[in-house]
């Protein structure tokens, strides 16, 4: 795979300001009538720039927590700051909002839609922010590239191997200039190979400035990563040696 | 990226959108027919009451329905024969013949100056006035007298027992005759009366229509098919009431395949004096100034002539018999049901399929979300995608419906109307010769074979299209609704 064009991200947040900030985090939810508290009172503060992985057995709680900072969700007690915007506390509008412009979320099984060319998945991304035909087509463009795509543009996902469906979605994840990549078991169903590939693409993102976190249970991906947190019956733990 | 996606989304559920579409054209191809057809049979009623009842007529005036034998009437002709009446023949043979002009025994005659109250009533544009009557003629051969071998004498022509002749014919009888029946519808009308009523919905075809100076005069006009049937013509005569009356002119109905409302037409003052009836009319036809007047000069009517029946167009048409009866019952009850009831099979159809779908694509839904797609988005993605399928299915469903129209016009299928009998003979009483009773036909029956057609208006093709979209938009209501309660976070958990 190359990168054929490498173009700087758009400049984090100062410094100072955290991507993101996570105090007294909880969240329980009912399972079968029980009750399961997937997250007890999570205190997390990750860099802008930071490439994280979360790594824990299964039911941990490391998709609950990826969830809360993908604001696909909201904890039952506690703050999840994003820059300056308290996720708990934000309305179901201003979560739409975070998603559509903050977060690139990537996931294990591409989820991209099978109907459509790598392209315009790409161009998915962009749906919610209104921009111009001519800006969408230049970012659809420019992602496919980075992710070493542009050849594939108008290939449907099932004329793609697993490695390039999985490109298509980060190019997808990054065509909106997130201030943050959370993948989701990013490379969990690809081969060793596809892996590193991967890996690079994410890299090469995190180097550009793009803050970065992973969960994974592959140790190749988390010893990638410059910081490794644990998470193992709701509790964080930083395991970074 | 909206069309994109909607196109891509059908393009990839070819089944699914086939079946919603299949459902929903059928529906709209039935709406569309149905419609068509309950116009046609609107059109073809409108046509048999205007044969009878003549162009512009909103209310008829009628009098009450009289039970059989009621005011001391037997009910149907009486045809009484005198001892030395007929003429006899050389061989014995005597004929007899007999002509009467009656009233319809079943209904009431109304007085002519209702006529005048009629016309004073507020919202009144027109009225006339005609007597409705049958002809009928009796027509007889009787052979020989028996001998004066027995000391009975007929009376009133009642059959006497036969001596055995040897011939195998038995005891009794009088020795065979032959007879016959026939009849004819006369209206009496005011020549002048031409705004309103059977005269308005005709037009000569030879010959002249009556006028004025007619009154009192033995003329009459004849209906056209009437004409040809009986073989007659303009100059030739017709026994009415057992006068000859000179034909004078020949009309046939506007409406090409109807009859008008009469066999015969004579004056009105020359019917009274013939049968006898009197100063009467048997029917007043009124047309109201305007149509939203109707009710309210209904309304007047009954409540100055309460002695008397007011109907309606559609109380008339609901006296409409015949094939057109039968095409307006099957039309209006099962063909609005059936097309009611597929459209909503439809549209339930259309609903669990969408929401069949969105289940399916519950963690696409989830991504979509979690790619920062709204709720309002996403609903109206589903929406979009429900309405193009409703749409197709309404196309499809216009294009069948036409075919269906275009078919019912190329085979033009032919339909019997009749109104309800004036003058109808059942049983009847006894005397004459054995009575006369049972023929049960509806003698005197004005009749019309109207062609059935399915005009079709762009409202009714428009009104279609409008339900097949409402009906996507039903189930993209319904599919949208359970896309938009799909938290992301359950939706990807959901396939995690």
């Amino acid at each position: 795979m190359t990168i054929i064009e490498q173009s700087p991200a758009e400049p984090a947040a100062t410094p100072d300001v955290p991507a993101y900030r996570l105090a007294g985090v909880t969240k329980t939810y009912s399972q079968k009538g029980r009750v399961v508290q997937a997250l007890k009172g999570v205190d997390l503060e990750i860099a802008p720039g930071e490439f994280v992985t979360i790594q824990g057995p299964t039911g941990g709680g490391k998709s609950t927590l990826l969830q809360l900072l993908g604001a696909l969700d909201t904890p039952t007690a506690g703050h999840v700051m994003i820059g300056d915007t308290d996720l708990a506390q934000a309305s179901a509008t201003d979560l739409e909002h975070v998603r559509a412009r903050e977060i690139g979320f990537v996931f294990q099984a591409f989820n991209l839609i099978p109907t459509l060319t790598a392209a315009e998945n790409v161009d998915m991304g962009l749906e919610p922010l209104g921009l111009g035909s001519a800006e969408r087509a230049a970012r659809v463009t420019d992602a496919l590239e980075r992710v070493g795509l542009a050849e594939r543009a108008d290939h449907r996902p099932g004329e793609l191997s697993g490695g390039q469906q999985q490109r298509v979605a980060i190019a997808r994840a990054i065509a909106k200039r997130p201030r943050v990549l959370l993948a989701d078991e990013p490379t969990g169903n690809l081969d060793e190979s596809m892996r590193d590939d991967i890996l690079a693409v994410l890299e090469q993102l995190n180097a550009d400035g793009l803050t970065l976190i992973v969960v994974t249970h592959d140790s190749a991906v988390a010893r990638r990563a410059g910081r490794r947190l644990r998470l193992d019956k709701g509790t964080v733990r930083d395991i970074t040696r | 990226m909206y069309w994109t996606y909607l196109r891509r989304e059908l393009s990839g559920r070819k089944k699914q959108t086939t079946i919603v579409a299949t459902g929903l054209a059928i529906a709209i191809a039935l709406v569309i027919i149905v419609n068509a057809l309950s116009a046609g049979v609107r059109d073809a009623q409108a046509q048999a009451l205007e044969s009878v009842y003549g162009v512009g007529t909103d209310l008829t005036v009628s009098g009450a329905q009289a039970e059989p034998g009621e005011g001391g009437g037997r009910g149907g002709p009486q045809f009484d024969f005198d001892d030395d009446e007929g003429t006899t023949a050389d061989d014995g043979t005597t004929n007899l013949s007999q002509s009467r002009l009656m009233t319809d025994f079943l209904r009431g005659t109304i007085e002519a100056s209702t006529l005048d109250t009629v016309s004073g009533i507020d919202g009144v544009a027109a009225a006339s006035g005609a007597l409705s009557l049958t002809n009928t003629t009796f027509d007889g051969e009787l052979p020989q007298r028996p001998d004066a071998t027995t000391d009975d004498t007929a009376e009133g022509g009642q059959a006497q027992p036969m001596p055995d002749d040897g011939d195998g014919g038995g005891m009794g009888g009088f020795g065979g005759g032959s007879f016959s029946v026939d009849s004819f519808t006369v209206l009496g009308v005011e020549a002048a009366d031409t705004a309103v009523g059977p005269l308005s919905a005709v037009e000569v075809t030879e010959g002249r229509a009556l006028a004025d100076a007619d009154a009192g005069a033995y003329v009459a006009v004849l209906d056209a098919s009437y004409a040809t049937s009986a073989d007659l013509a303009v100059g030739d005569t017709l026994d009415v009431g057992g006068t000859a009356f000179e034909i004078v002119g020949v009309v046939s109905s506007t409406s090409s395949e109807a009859d008008t409302a009469a066999n015969v037409y004579i004056p009105l003052d020359v019917a009274q004096d013939l049968s006898g009836a009197g100063d009467v009319v048997s029917t007043v036809y009124v047309q109201a100034a305007s149509s939203d007047q109707i009710s309210a000069v209904q309304a007047a009517l009954e409540e100055a002539l309460p002695d008397v029946t007011v109907s309606s167009q559609s109380d008339l048409a609901s006296d409409v018999s015949g094939s057109l009866a039968s095409a307006s019952s099957l039309i209006t009850s099962l063909g609005t049901w059936l097309s009611v009831i597929v459209l909503a099979v439809a549209v339930a159809l259309a609903i669990l399929f969408t929401i069949s779908g969105i289940s399916r694509r519950t963690r696409e839904i989830g991504t979509l979300k979690a790619i920062g797609w709204s709720n309002r988005r996403v609903v109206g993605q589903v929406a979009g995608e429900s309405v193009v399928q409703a749409l197709i299915g309404g196309a499809i469903g216009v294009v069948l419906g036409l075919a269906g129209v275009l078919a019912i016009t190329l085979i033009s299928p032919t339909i019997s109307s009749a109104p309800a009998a004036e003058s109808t003979f059942g049983p009847g009483g006894s005397g004459g010769m054995g009575g006369m009773g049972g023929f049960g036909a509806q003698l005197g029956q004005t009749s019309a074979d109207i062609v059935l057609s399915a005009p079709l208006s762009v409202g009714i093709v428009v009104l279609a299209l409008l339900l097949a979209v409402a009906g996507g938009l039903v189930a993209g209501a319904f599919g949208g609704w359970r896309a938009a309660r799909l938290s992301p976070a359950e939706a990807l958990r959901a396939v995690a």
